[in-house]
């Protein structure tokens, strides 16, 4: 169109208005990667500290290249133990609190029931509470009951999955609520009772929904040290772990194990951002 | 079994969400309950009794309003803060970002993927006095030549506002995400300026995204005392790292009992307040 026209001072106008937009747009776009850089730069910090060599005990200034702190990740003393207990709380509560969270989710869902409303403010309670004060008042419970509960591993694993409950009843709700039923009701029809039903076609169906809170649950509990430091008693995390050296000076393994658990983490969310570019790719060529 | 179900149909919802109301009950609200009762006793560690001491709360308002008051007053500022930091850049990935969003939304929470303690610790390598910051700003004469930024108010809130930006670039990206841009298409054709159409269609669009990335960012960040323990002093200390202290170190259990019952009290209270400005509706959504 307007190579026909030969206005010329409308093709320049048209032109300014363009570069006008042009800068407008590079300015957003700047400004979010600004951001990008902000949200990546202690990460960055993190990784590069890894390969530091420090002369002193600190290891707050870059001063050579070395591999030795990934070969030598289990140098300092009380690391492993920690990194285990980790491990082994995350995936203990994980497991419980994805199988509780999901039948809550779905009886909430499926179901009309007397106290629905309440289940819902009592599942959104545990989120909307400061940690220190789910991690002070859980502290307090076992203070009081020393009989049943002594602070270490148990409370830990008690506390995580209190508050990984939550996060797993809103994420497999979320998928439930999108739920096809008359695909239960077929494989009713079709002779199936409840029990086979729900292994045959509701779990198969659900099993994304929960393997993202599952993730989402390890993650939270990986993570967590507010909660964890104060019903730990003499038990130690990995977060736990990195608090009490912090007092005294990080060693460059904790940057190690930092970057290993954001490495793993950073693996599988790129996978899944694949897997889902190419299910659009193909939905896209399908169409 | 399944007879059972068949027979009992009203039972499956209570059978289904036994588990998990009884672990929520057992851990969550009994403990809330522990918690009040510790907060009404007097005595020292380990003899505590129960005499019904509400002076426990007068007492901890008046020796430690000033952390109550810093935290709320961080809290604020980290917040808005995000909020200016995630508006644009979770406006640009709904927006501009095409087939990249997905990536972008790995790299804003990808900051979760680094252990909290670690990547706090990581702003201290950044803020450092020998840091590269802290001699760009001496260079660009913003800070003196024995300015630093460690051990600030500055890195306090930086660090609280690095560490919950997810929280509020999440939910903002998918309010904005839920746009029709048919909608947008629409204002232009009623001869909107794009800032009109902005102002006018998007932003109150994007409030339920606002309300609650400005939720999930300040109720973290007003119980938070990682940051202030790291990056500050006590002169910058908040009001958890004075429950902390108290539970753990100076085992002083009714005063850091009450402490957390007037936080939660305040936060309560500033919810109120918000729900009031921007509506109860756009809160429950």
């Amino acid at each position: 169109m307007s190579v026909q026209t030969p206005a010329v001072p409308l093709a320049r106008a048209r032109r300014r208005a363009g570069l006008w937009t042009l800068v407008k747009r590079h300015v957003l776009a700047a400004y979010a990667l600004l951001v990008v850089g902000y949200l990546m730069l202690p990460i960055v910090v993190v990784i590069l500290f890894s390969f530091n060599a420090p002369k002193g005990r600190f290891n707050f200034i870059w001063q050579g290249f070395t591999l030795d702190n990934w070969t030598h990740w289990d140098a300092i003393l009380g690391i492993r133990p920690a990194i285990i207990t980790s491990l082994e709380v995350a995936l203990l509560a994980t497991l419980v609190a994805t199988a509780l969270g999901t039948l809550m989710a779905m009886a909430i869902v499926r179901h009309h029931f007397v106290g629905r409303s309440t289940t819902n403010l009592l599942v959104f309670l545990p989120m909307s509470t400061p940690e220190i004060v789910l991690g002070a008042s859980l502290l307090t419970l076992f203070l009081n009951t020393t009989a049943v509960f002594q602070l270490g591993f148990w409370t830990i694993f008690i506390a995580h999955v209190m508050f990984i409950i939550s996060f797993v009843v809103v994420t497999v709700k979320a998928r439930l609520i999108g739920f096809d039923r008359h695909l239960e009701e077929a494989a009713m029809d079709l002779g199936a009772n409840e029990l086979v039903t729900f292994r045959k076609v509701t779990l198969p169906l659900i099993a994304p929904a929960m393997l993202a809170a599952a993730l989402l649950g390890f993650a939270l509990s990986i993570d967590d040290f507010v909660i964890t430091y104060l019903n730990a008693g003499a038990t130690q995390t990995f977060p736990v772990f990195v608090w009490g050296i912090a007092r005294v000076a990080v060693p460059p393994q904790v940057n190690v194990v930092a970057s290993a658990i954001f490495l793993v983490a950073i693996a599988l969310g790129l996978g899944n951002v694949f897997s889902q570019y190419r299910a659009a790719k193909r939905q896209r060529q399908g169409a | 079994m399944g007879a059972f179900f068949h027979r009992h149909r009203g039972l499956t919802p209570y059978l289904l969400l036994a588990p998990g109301i009884l672990w929520l009950g057992i851990f969550f609200l009994i403990p809330l309950a522990f918690l009040g009762y510790e907060s009404l006793q007097s005595g020292l560690f380990p003899n505590f009794e129960f005499t019904w001491e509400f002076s426990n709360f007068s007492d901890a308002l008046s020796l430690y309003h000033e952390q109550l008051v810093r935290s709320f007053f961080y809290a604020g500022i980290a917040t808005v803060a995000c909020l200016l930091l995630a508006y644009p850049l979770a406006y640009w990935i709904a927006f501009r970002a095409g087939p990249w969003r997905n990536l972008f939304l790995l790299v804003i929470v990808a900051p979760f993927f680094v252990t909290y303690l670690v990547r706090t610790l990581a702003w201290l390598n950044i803020l450092a006095n020998e840091g590269p910051v802290v001699g760009f700003l001496q260079w660009a004469h913003v800070l003196g030549e024995n300015d630093r930024l460690l051990a600030t108010t500055f890195a306090v809130v930086a660090g609280i506002t690095y560490n919950f930006f997810p929280f509020m670039a999440l939910p903002l990206y998918v309010s904005l995400e839920q746009i029709d841009p048919r909608l947008l298409e629409a204002a232009k054709d009623l001869y909107a300026s794009s800032t009109k159409a902005f102002l006018r269609v998007t932003l109150p669009l994007s409030a339920p995204g606002i309300v609650a990335g400005t939720l999930l960012t300040f109720i973290p960040a007003a119980g938070d005392f990682i940051n202030a323990a790291l990056l500050g002093t006590p002169k910058q200390a908040m009001i958890g790292n004075v429950i902390q202290a108290k539970f753990l170190e100076s085992l002083d259990y009714p005063t850091a009992a009450a402490l957390s019952f007037i936080l939660m009290g305040m936060i309560l209270v500033a919810l109120l307040v918000y729900a009031r400005v921007v509506g109860t509706e756009k809160l429950t959504g």
